[in-house]
């Protein structure tokens, strides 16, 4: 396919090529001098001289005509190669391209993982802060009972004996939200790593565009010339709306939503 | 509001059923069961009596539309409320959602209280029909 396509660009080259070299040695004034003296031996009826000079010119033409066809088999030739033993090519179809999406799928893994640690420790910590605000207010409606005086000894007592298992409690919950806090800290370390394979990828992407931008060129179709480009299935879903790159018929946001589903009476 | 109502959340996508459950379960709703796909959450709906059901719009298998249709096509489940949450923001998607008999539309990234909000006022609409 991708020599065909080559072979087919040479191939539309080579008249015009010749016909340019055609029109240079027309041009060429050594040739006319040649000619005329041509003619004067023919006058003359210096036969043998003549002849001789025909032969010449003949000889010549040939020889460059030769030479010409030579220099495009060669292009040819050499160009064809390029392309056999362009290995980035090959690399770019049978490696990167399969590498790109493994990456992708990487990304996704990745962001599932770290979204996943970071919901974990919320989970364990929620209960725990919960559990802290439950029994400070319990201690804290006794306390205040303390100081106004309207406790007794024996209530007391038992005051002073929950704060004394509830304050080292409180240190150890502070501890483990405080692991956990880190934990989801640590979580986001995903950005970075995601951030640098998703750049790769971008940069395959702009190479093999590159590179099939050329290959148009080669096969000597101007860009835009094609079929024009099927309409868009009407229930294709578009996923998220990228920043800077919102679609005209897309909403901006949930106020939007909600405006549209007003205008249609919900 | 029964905050004991029993909920199907329906994502392709495990974080983003987290991320939902823990909202609902903020907001008070812990009877909520999970499904990856459409194809998965109408059995589910057929043979448990969920109170409602929130869901993605792109899916493998059976898409969040798709669901919805058969949702409001079958007798028994025809009256469940059904929330759109998705990241499908084209005017025409949320017209077709809403044709199709959607209660809710929420895009995505969206907040908590954007999803309190929806909750409320689709049960609130329903009250007031009833």
């Amino acid at each position: 396919m991708l020599t065909d396509d080559v072979r087919d660009g040479g191939g539309r080259a080579t008249p015009g090529a010749i016909a340019e070299r055609a029109a240079d040695v027309a041009s060429g004034d050594p040739r006319i001098g040649r000619v005329r003296e041509l003619l004067a031996h023919l006058e003359s009826g210096n036969t043998n001289e003549a002849d001789r000079l025909l032969g010449d010119i003949a000889h010549e033409h040939d020889t460059g005509l030769f030479q010409e066809v030579g220099r495009l088999t060669r292009e040819l030739h050499e160009a064809l190669n390029a392309f056999r033993y362009d290995t980035r090519l090959m690399d770019l179809a049978n490696v990167d391209i399969p590498d790109a999406k493994e990456r992708l799928h990487y990304v996704i893994d990745m962001t599932e993982q770290a979204a996943s640690r970071t919901l974990n420790t919320v989970e364990q910590s929620k209960p725990v802060c919960e559990e802290i605000r439950t029994r400070a207010h319990g201690i804290h409606e006794d306390w205040q009972r303390f100081m106004q005086r309207k406790m007794d000894v024996t209530e007391f007592r038992a005051l002073s004996a929950r704060l004394d298992e509830f304050l080292p409690w409180t240190e150890g919950s502070a501890t483990r939200i405080s692991d956990n806090l880190s934990e989801a800290l640590m979580a986001q370390g995903f950005q970075d790593l995601t951030g640098q394979i998703i750049r790769r990828v971008i940069k395959l992407v702009e190479e093999v565009e590159g590179n099939l931008v050329n290959l148009i060129r080669i096969s000597g179709q101007k860009l835009g010339s094609g079929p024009e480009p099927s309409a868009k299935p009407a229930d294709t879903l578009d996923g998220p709306q990228i920043p800077g790159k919102r679609q005209a018929d897309a909403v901006s946001g949930q106020d939007e939503v909600d405006d549209l589903l007003s205008s249609l009476g919900f | 509001m029964d905050k004991n109502m029993k909920i199907l959340v329906v994502d392709d996508f495990s974080t983003m059923r987290r991320i939902i459950k823990n909202v609902l379960h903020e907001l008070g709703y812990s009877n909520t069961d999970e499904a990856d796909d459409g194809k998965t959450a109408l059995p589910m709906l057929q043979g448990g009596s969920y109170d409602f059901v929130i869901t993605d719009w792109n899916m493998p298998g059976m898409q969040g539309i798709d669901l919805l249709k058969a949702i409001r096509s079958d007798s028994k489940l025809a009256s469940t409320p059904v929330l759109m949450v998705t990241a499908e923001a084209k005017k025409d998607q949320i017209v077709m959602a809403a044709q199709a008999g959607v209660n809710g539309y929420i895009v995505k990234p969206f907040t908590a209280e954007t999803l309190r909000e929806k909750i409320s006022k689709i049960f609130e609409r329903l009250q007031a029909t009833a």
